[in-house]
């Protein structure tokens, strides 16, 4: 099969992941597009060392595996946290930050 | 042949050259002790508070009188040696030493320093004595003893110091010490004013003499006297030449000459023994000593001379003329005094025929100017503090002693033979007629104006009819006041003979400051007849204006306007008022004006624009999470956009 198609399918989940990112509020969802975001990226990198023949991308796939176990930890720590606190999810509320 | 080879011998291991400086010992090593006694005695007092009111004034006196006392036995000592042997150096400590630059704390004992010494302490004793008298009702006597003994321990570190550095310390002191003293009743405004215009007028001059050190120190690399004794001959003539005039401009602030000359006469808001003690023995007299002192300097630059002529002929007409218009007895002693500096500062500038005649002078001014503040003083005391000589008049036979002794003081300062002014004033004119004609005739002229303004004090204070104020009961003055008046008096009587005869000033200043005879036109005999002629129209004038006909109690109003000007100072502070004062005050006006609306609106200004364009910046922080997301993704599309067009391009 033709590797441009699996670069193909990557850039949709990509551009899929950052539509959602933008344009949810619920605090999961987001989250889940960022996975999404990530898995697409981790495709990428294996079709180019499918592609070059070496195992470079392969090795960052897996880095960005074990980045992305240790962000859902975080993130959903402070998801559940947020939640317990305002009894909602949504991404726009916590803006407390802004002057 | 021996008899040859021994003379040989003889010259070469002779005498010391002439002018040598000698390691000071035995009696000479106590010069230190001449300042360092009143300076103890100032801190005493000063830091003892009011436990010492008791006897302060005594130890203060006792003080003044030990270093005079020591002063008597340095001079007996320095006489006992060979002449040419009588300068003596005595180093105290280094007081600063860094790099190229070291500066000794030395002093130096020398025919000029040790006539200075004397004069400085017996007249500064005398004033002491009179003062427990004078300022015996005042609860702050204590303090004022205090800051005359500051005082004369200052002036003697000045003429002591054995380099121009050291003497810069002095000077200092000296200028503090007449704050205090012109400000000792600070609580009245026009003294506080008066010292602090002696002091801003006298930095005027210090800041001349600041310059010079600094110059001397970059060309040659010295500043002790024996050193700029030495190297001034290598000098650049125009550097020599400027050094000459900012230590003049140092001379006129501190002598109070044209045109720095605004500050003597408001200086007399200070008890009247600081008035004889500025006037007489400390203060005024360093200018003078100054410029004697740096005659090394001036006798190399005519242009320098000049100058110190042009200053002492101005001001000893200024001074005179003054003189002639003033009813404040103080006031009209202050003309007199710059006056008188003017014929030292004359005589100064006009090189080796003057100097000796510059300081016999000014030590016969010392004496009788001393006893005429003190004798003005006395009058005062006796007329309830009041100064003005309208109010005054036939003192004579209620005050015997002070008419007797302000009528010497008259005699001398009038210069009539055998006085002791006669003497050094007559051998002023005759050296300013032997160098500039001038000058010479304006030092006969200022002769002259001397007699009518001092005949003019005499006669409206203690002769023609009374104009006593209602209620004062004037009355002659305790004996400590007296004695100090007498023996001011004997010494302005015979202190010219004995000085030019007796101790035989020529020779003894010659070795330090160079002596010539003066050789002028005019031969001395006509000369001297000439000065006496008018010395005697000038005081019958006065003595037929103001003792045979009535003196109004109030003065005059509808007068000349030589009169005017003379009353207004020759309008000395009206000049310094449009020319420095106004100009200074719209400078500072501007300077505030730039300040707040250029520099601080600039500030301002740039602050409120960077306050707005963030307030316009911070418009973009919406606290969406999704916003700064989406502008990660643009920034990131954006630079991946860039990497491909780099790579494609």
């Amino acid at each position: 099969m033709n590797p441009t198609n699996y670069l193909v399918l990557s850039a949709i989940l990509f551009s899929i992941g950052a539509a959602g990112v933008l344009v949810r509020r619920n605090a999961i969802v987001v989250f889940m597009c960022i996975e999404l975001m990530l898995n697409a990226s981790n495709l990428a990198f294996v079709t180019f060392a499918r592609m070059n023949g070496t195992l470079d991308g392969q090795v960052v796939a897996f880095f960005v595996m074990v980045v992305a176990a240790a962000e859902v930890v975080v993130g959903l720590a402070i998801i559940v946290t947020i939640f317990r606190t305002r009894n909602s999810a949504s991404v726009d509320e916590p803006n407390l930050l802004r002057l | 042949m021996a008899v040859i080879t021994t003379g040989l011998t003889i010259l070469t291991e002779g005498a010391p050259n002439p002018g040598e400086v000698v390691a000071a010992s035995g009696t000479f090593a106590l010069a230190p002790l001449l300042i360092a006694i009143p300076l103890a005695s100032a801190v005493v007092l000063l830091l003892a508070g009011r436990r010492a009111n008791a006897w302060g004034h005594l130890l203060g006196t006792a003080a003044s009188a030990a270093s005079a006392v020591l002063g008597v036995v340095l001079l007996v000592a320095m006489m006992g040696q060979p002449e040419d042997a009588r300068t003596f150096n005595q180093p105290l400590w280094t007081w600063i030493d860094v790099g190229s630059f070291s500066a000794d704390v030395a002093l130096q004992l020398d025919p000029l320093s040790i006539s200075f010494v004397l004069l400085v302490t017996i007249v500064g004793s005398l004033i002491h004595v009179y003062s427990v008298g004078y300022m015996a009702h005042d609860p702050d006597r204590r303090r004022f003893f205090a800051y005359l003994n500051l005082f004369i321990a200052a002036m003697l570190l000045l003429v002591l110091a054995d380099n121009y550095l050291l003497l810069y310390v002095g000077w200092e002191g000296v200028g503090l010490a007449s704050y205090l003293l012109i400000g000792f009743w600070y609580h009245k405004p026009s003294a506080a004013t008066a010292a602090k215009k002696a002091f801003v007028v006298n930095r005027v001059g210090d800041f001349g003499l600041s310059v010079a050190i600094m110059v001397m120190f970059a060309t040659m690399g010295t500043f002790s006297f024996a050193g700029v004794n030495e190297t001034i001959a290598a000098v650049d003539p125009d550097t020599v030449t400027w050094i000459g005039l900012l230590l003049l401009l140092a001379a006129c602030g501190k002598s109070a000459q044209f045109p720095l000359q605004s500050w003597l006469l408001d200086a007399m808001e200070g008890p009247t023994p600081v008035s004889a003690l500025i006037h007489a023995a400390t203060m005024v007299t360093a200018g003078v000593y100054l410029i004697v002192r740096s005659n090394a300097i001036y006798d190399l630059t005519q242009t320098a001379q000049l100058a110190v002529v042009l200053v002492g002929t101005i001001t000893l007409l200024m001074g005179a003329i003054i003189g002639t218009a003033k009813d404040d007895i103080k006031k009209g002693l202050a003309g007199s005094t710059m006056s008188q500096i003017g014929y030292m500062v004359l005589a100064a500038g006009l090189g080796p025929v003057g100097y000796v005649f510059a300081i016999f002078h000014l030590l016969t001014h010392g004496m009788f100017k001393a006893g005429l503040f003190l004798g003005a003083g006395s009058v005062m005391h006796g007329m309830n503090d009041d100064v003005n000589m309208r109010h005054y008049g036939a003192l004579r036979a209620a005050m015997v002693v002070t008419w007797a002794t302000f009528g010497l003081g008259f005699l001398a300062i009038i210069g009539i033979p055998p006085f002791s002014g006669f003497w050094s004033k007559d051998e002023i004119i005759k050296a300013a007629f032997a160098e500039h004609t001038v000058a010479g005739v304006a030092a006969l002229l200022g002769a002259g104006v001397t007699a009518f303004y001092m005949t003019r004090m005499m006669a409206m204070t203690f002769h023609g009819k009374a104009r006593w104020e209602p209620g004062v009961h004037p009355h002659e003055s305790p004996a400590v006041m007296t004695v100090p008046m007498i023996v001011l008096a004997v010494g302005s009587a015979f202190g010219g003979l004995a000085l030019l005869f007796v101790g035989n000033i020529e020779e003894w200043l010659a070795p330090v400051v160079g002596f010539e005879k003066a050789a002028g036109p005019i031969p001395t005999s006509l000369l001297i007849a000439m000065t006496m002629a008018v010395v005697v129209v000038g005081a019958v004038i006065g003595w037929r204006q103001y003792a045979m006909r009535d003196v109004p109690r109030m003065a005059p109003m509808q007068v000349s306007w030589a009169t005017r000007a003379a009353r207004a100072d020759l309008y000395g502070d009206a000049v310094n008022e449009a020319v420095f004062m106004r100009p200074g005050q719209y400078l500072t006006r501007t300077l505030v004006w730039t300040d707040n609306k250029v520099i601080d609106g600039a500030v301002n200004g740039t602050a409120a624009g960077i306050g707005g364009l963030s307030a316009r910046a911070r418009r973009w922080q919406s606290g969406y999470v999704r916003n700064y997301a989406l502008s990660m993704l643009l920034g990131a599309v954006l630079v991946g956009a860039a990497l491909a067009l780099v790579r494609f391009a």
